[in-house]
């Protein structure tokens, strides 16, 4: 003890785990409490994150989980069972329940399932400041009393009760005592004092209450039943048990053990908010949210003013974030000049200005479209909004084995397929999340518009290009719904996955919560930049360069010193890089796989573009360009290229061309993001050979289609 | 049996059973869809496919398929 008082400063360590339904500010709070985001970091799970938020207050060092929003212990969605997970297994002291306080009743349905864990719970009764406008006056030191369990009064706008609510936190973790009151109908009650009794009676040992243990068998909990299935009382408990059980269940007239629980929790709930909340203004008939749905989600209007808004999001997203891109390609070719000249050695230099910094830089010259991206997303979703074009769309999406809500990611996947990957988490089905996930790159990125571009240019009048690709673009999408109706039928058959969804209220968004949202978003997209795509590039730069071949080299020197014209020089030195790409282990692979695409009338040169164009789609351009003997300073408005294509490829083949381009994975770096969404590498061979063969399918029938045609 | 499905824009009733599987049930019940609760039916989509229902302070959109599982009665 007198250890303790000559270090003044002790740091005591808490670790809060926050829990609470969904739409109830947690996120919000969680920003309020640690006063700023000091260090947020972001512990990517399988598919859904949890926020961990450190920061200090007077003596104590705090961690707090941000856990994602669930409405129950169920293992539904992903988000349930990443929380439930955590709350089971995790090493944590203390649980924050955060409540909505203007919808106590719903909120409490997920107390009582965390009144039955071992851990100390305190409430923040959030949004108290929403609940005064409302009229609701909530006696948060009686729900205390009545509860057994710390009740604080905050809102994570006003940051009242902030203060309040850290300071309980530490009291309740200091104090021994704590004895929860969830008080259950008499008939379970009875049910739950017989195990209590039986459990004291045999000294069984375990770290939660026996009643909390009564009360989880009842619930047919199965950690709870694991963990006492192997003790030997297991023998004459089993009995006790399928007799209690059978009581409860003609109590409530029904067969199912864990509809009658929660109906007990309603009526515990019930009992709860009418002693504690004091309803002193009459709200009006209709409040804000029911007047705005009336017009947003309106059988007529709705769907059209929905697409009004996604309209106006994508013009945003390529008008407004084209500006900044010629600004970041200069950039990206000053710093790949400046680098350049630091380095003496050519193939030192040669990998890093055109193997990294090309590469990353063509990645990151999409940063300004994605976050105007993403600012849509945000606000769509933190406004309520995106809940009503669900229910507007799943009609539709529906007929086609989708969901309502699959339609923000196929949309976002015309821009980029990595945000759209990302953004089909907002689908909480496994099931329909995965078949999202596959058809997002039948939406055709914004990395494919320049090799579209280059074909349309190369085959048709600039009067008829644009028609062109947008013919291309909607075909692309159809073929999407299609592909998500076969897989609806075969790999994904099965029940339809049910459509039961909160439609939250309409809040108005936080700047600062969109802010964060963006910025970590953004920054993830940013490090995929640095360090994987980085590699990608520098595999890519060592396949088209290596081996290198000395004699062809000096071979084609000698010519060009003794050529006298100028455009001489510049034909050989393009002949001298296609031959070295010829002979490089790129070209070596399209030799190898030129027979395998012969059936759709590619060449070997259209065969490497097809590879490069794993990498990313950008690279198609600039490969085809090297390949066609024009240097690699190619962009799709080249006429030369342009003319080198129409004049090499046939017609048949170029339609054939663009197909598998349509269809394919998109890059590498998005095939990376699907594979970490989907929740397995097995995901990514079966997207692969679900893609590749559907393109080669599709582009063999187009290739043979168009050559009797034409 | 009246279900939910049938019931029109602005129709309040009382749920009396829940016909769905253990897994739909669990999920209905974390909404406070169970036996007693009083529901309100606020909007539906174009030909019926998704309703909007209102329990408590809480709106939750259903898919015609589920709102056919919840036998209702009239208030």
């Amino acid at each position: 003890m007198n250890e303790k008082k000559s270090c003044p400063v002790i740091s005591k360590h808490i670790k809060v785990a926050l829990v609470g339904q969904p739409n109830v500010g947690k996120s919000m709070l969680i920003n309020s409490v640690s006063n700023a985001h000091l260090q947020v970091g972001n512990f990517s799970g399988v598919t859904v994150d949890k926020t961990e938020v450190l920061f200090d207050y007077e003596n104590h060092k705090f961690t707090v989980v941000d856990l994602p929003g669930t409405y129950a212990f169920t293992d539904y969605t992903i988000e349930e069972r990443v929380t439930r997970d955590y709350l089971c297994a995790e090493n944590y002291d203390i649980i924050i329940n955060v409540v909505d306080s203007t919808n106590l009743a719903k909120n409490l349905q997920l107390t009582a399932e965390l009144l039955t864990m071992s851990k100390r719970v305190v409430i923040a009764l959030n949004m108290s400041d929403e609940a005064k406008k409302e009229g609701l006056e909530i006696d948060a030191k009686y729900m205390s009393e009545l509860l057994g369990v710390s009740c604080v009064k905050v809102s994570a706008v006003t940051k009242e009760g902030i203060v309040e609510l850290i300071t309980t936190v530490i009291a309740d973790f200091e104090s021994s005592t704590y004895e929860v009151k969830l008080i259950f109908s008499e008939a379970v009650e009875e049910e739950i004092a017989k195990i209590v009794a039986y459990l004291q009676g045999h000294k069984y040992e375990a770290i939660n209450s026996y009643r909390n243990i009564a009360i989880n068998l009842l619930k047919n909990n199965k950690k709870t039943y694991e963990k006492l299935h192997d003790d030997p009382i297991w023998i004459e408990l089993q009995p006790i048990l399928i007799e209690a059980s059978k009581h409860i269940e003609l109590h409530h007239d029904s067969d199912d053990i864990k509809e009658s629980f929660a109906e007990e929790y309603a009526s515990f709930n019930r009992g709860i908010v009418a002693e504690v909340v004091k309803q002193s203004v009459q709200v009006e008939q209709k409040t804000l949210t029911e007047k705005i749905d009336n017009v947003l989600i309106h059988p007529i209007y709705g769907i059209p003013i929905f697409l009004f808004f996604m309209w106006t999001l994508f013009q945003l997203t390529f008008e407004i974030g084209a500006i900044p891109m010629d600004y970041i390609d200069a950039f990206f070719g000053w710093f790949g000049d400046a680098i350049g000249g630091t380095i003496p050695n050519d193939d030192v230099r040669s990998l890093i200005v055109d193997g990294i910094i090309a590469g990353v830089g063509a990645v990151v010259l999409f940063v300004p479209n994605i976050i105007i991206l993403f600012i849509g997303i945000a606000l769509l979703e933190s406004t309520g909004y995106m809940s009503r074009v669900a229910f507007l769309l799943d009609g539709f999406f529906h007929k086609f084995g989708l969901h309502g809500q699959s339609f923000i990611p196929l949309v976002t996947g015309f821009g980029c397929s990595i945000p759209a990957y990302m953004s089909a988490r907002i689908l909480k089905n496994d099931r329909d999340r995965l078949l999202t996930l596959f058809i997002i790159g039948f939406m055709s990125c914004g990395a494919r518009l320049p090799v579209y571009v280059l074909f349309a240019g190369a085959f048709f009048g600039p009067e008829m290009a644009g028609n062109i690709l947008f013919m291309i673009y909607i075909s692309g999408a159809l073929l999407g719904i299609m592909a998500a109706k076969i897989l609806k039928m075969t790999a994904f058959k099965g029940v339809d996955e049910p459509f039961v969804m909160e439609m939250p209220k309409y809040r108005l968004p936080s700047a600062k919560l969109i802010w964060h949202t963006v910025l970590t978003k953004t920054m993830m997209y940013l490090k995929k930049a640095g360090t994987f795509i980085a590699g990608a590039s520098m595999l890519i730069w060592f396949l088209s360069n290596y081996p290198h071949n000395l004699v062809l080299q000096e071979e084609y020197a000698k010519k060009i010193e003794s050529s006298t014209s100028e455009t001489q020089k510049i034909t050989l030195g393009n002949k001298l890089a296609e031959s070295l790409l010829e002979q490089s282990y790129l070209g070596v692979i399209g030799k190898f796989s030129e027979p395998i695409f012969a059936p759709l009338g590619f060449d070997w040169k259209m065969s490497v573009a097809l590879q490069t164009g794993l990498a990313a789609k950008e690279v198609v351009v600039s490969t085809l360009g090297v390949l066609y003997a024009l240097g690699s300073d190619v962009d799709a408005e080249n006429n030369s290229l342009v003319n080198a294509i129409s004049k090499n490829i046939p017609f048949p083949s170029a339609v054939a061309f663009i197909v598998v381009i349509m269809i394919y994975l998109p890059c590498l770096a998005a095939s990376v993001v699907f594979t970490r969404e989907a929740g397995g590498v097995k995901y990514f061979f079966y997207l692969l050979a679900f893609t590749s063969l559907t393109a080669y399918g599709l582009a063999f029938v187009a290739y043979n289609v168009t050559k009797m045609i034409v | 049996m009246k279900q939910l499905l049938d019931c029109q824009k602005g129709d309040k009733v009382k749920i009396t059973k829940l016909n769905a599987t253990n897994e739909l049930k669990e999920r209905l019940i974390s909404f406070g869809l169970m036996k007693g609760v009083e529901v309100e039916v606020l909007e539906q989509a174009p030909r019926k496919k998704t309703i909007e229902i209102k329990i408590g302070k809480m709106r939750i959109a259903l898919r015609a398929e589920e709102a056919k599982l919840i036998e209702v009665q009239e208030i």
